[in-house]
């Protein structure tokens, strides 16, 4: 069962990047990289049980930390100062 | 055995929301709405697949620290959403207002707000 949990993630993973390159506005990229760190902490979570990693947990802990500070860092720069070119691509 | 079992479930549940928030992510035609089916179900995946990690290890350190990455995700989410949806608000991505509308109409409106967006 944790194998399909895994194999979930990682799907979810790639659904995810795609909405994140070809996101119509920026707010688009900014929530898939958002949801990407979040659904790359559960990875660690799953996978590193699955693999008997050495301390995993605090990885995820620091990952957890990091992603969402810095993707309020992200957002409060954008909500201030717009985009020139808003599409990536 | 029957807490195996309940951790089986979790992961499953788990891994079947997370998988439904990235479909929801990659198909859903407006901001706002791709908004609200990522933050939905990532708050309702992430505990569910923390949940059946901590009834596999049992009650040790690790544990602990899972159920406090669940507090730091049960928190963080909704703010980063808060966030995120009120950046987009001031930031000039208009939510559609229309009760009925069809697909000519709302890709109209779409090529329409990217267009503007793209200005």
């Amino acid at each position: 069962m944790i194998a399909a949990a895994v194999v979930a993630l990682l799907i979810t993973l790639a659904l995810t990047l795609i909405r994140a390159f070809l996101g119509p506005s920026i707010y688009d990229q900014i929530l898939a990289v958002n949801s990407f760190g979040t659904k790359t902490v559960l990875l660690i979570v799953v996978g590193g049980h699955a693999l008997d990693w050495f301390s995993y947990v605090d990885i995820a802990l620091m990952y957890a930390l990091v992603n969402f500070v810095g993707t309020l860092a992200v957002m409060r720069f954008f909500e201030q100062y717009k985009p020139e070119g808003e599409q990536s691509s | 055995m029957i807490i195996s079992f309940l951790s089986d479930i979790c992961l499953l549940l788990g891994g079947f929301f997370t998988l439904t928030g990235a479909l929801g992510l990659l198909r859903f035609p407006n901001f706002y709405s791709r908004l609200h089916a990522a933050s939905v179900t990532e708050s309702l995946a992430a505990p569910l697949l923390i949940t059946g990690v901590i009834l596999d290890t049992g009650l040790t350190l690790d544990s602990a620290k899972l159920v406090l990455i669940i507090l730091i995700m049960v928190i963080a989410n909704p703010t980063i959403t808060h966030a995120l949806c009120r950046a987009a608000a001031h930031g000039g991505v208009n939510p559609e207002m229309r009760l009925k509308s069809s697909e000519k109409k709302q890709s109209q409106t779409d090529t329409e707000l990217s267009s503007k967006e793209s200005k």
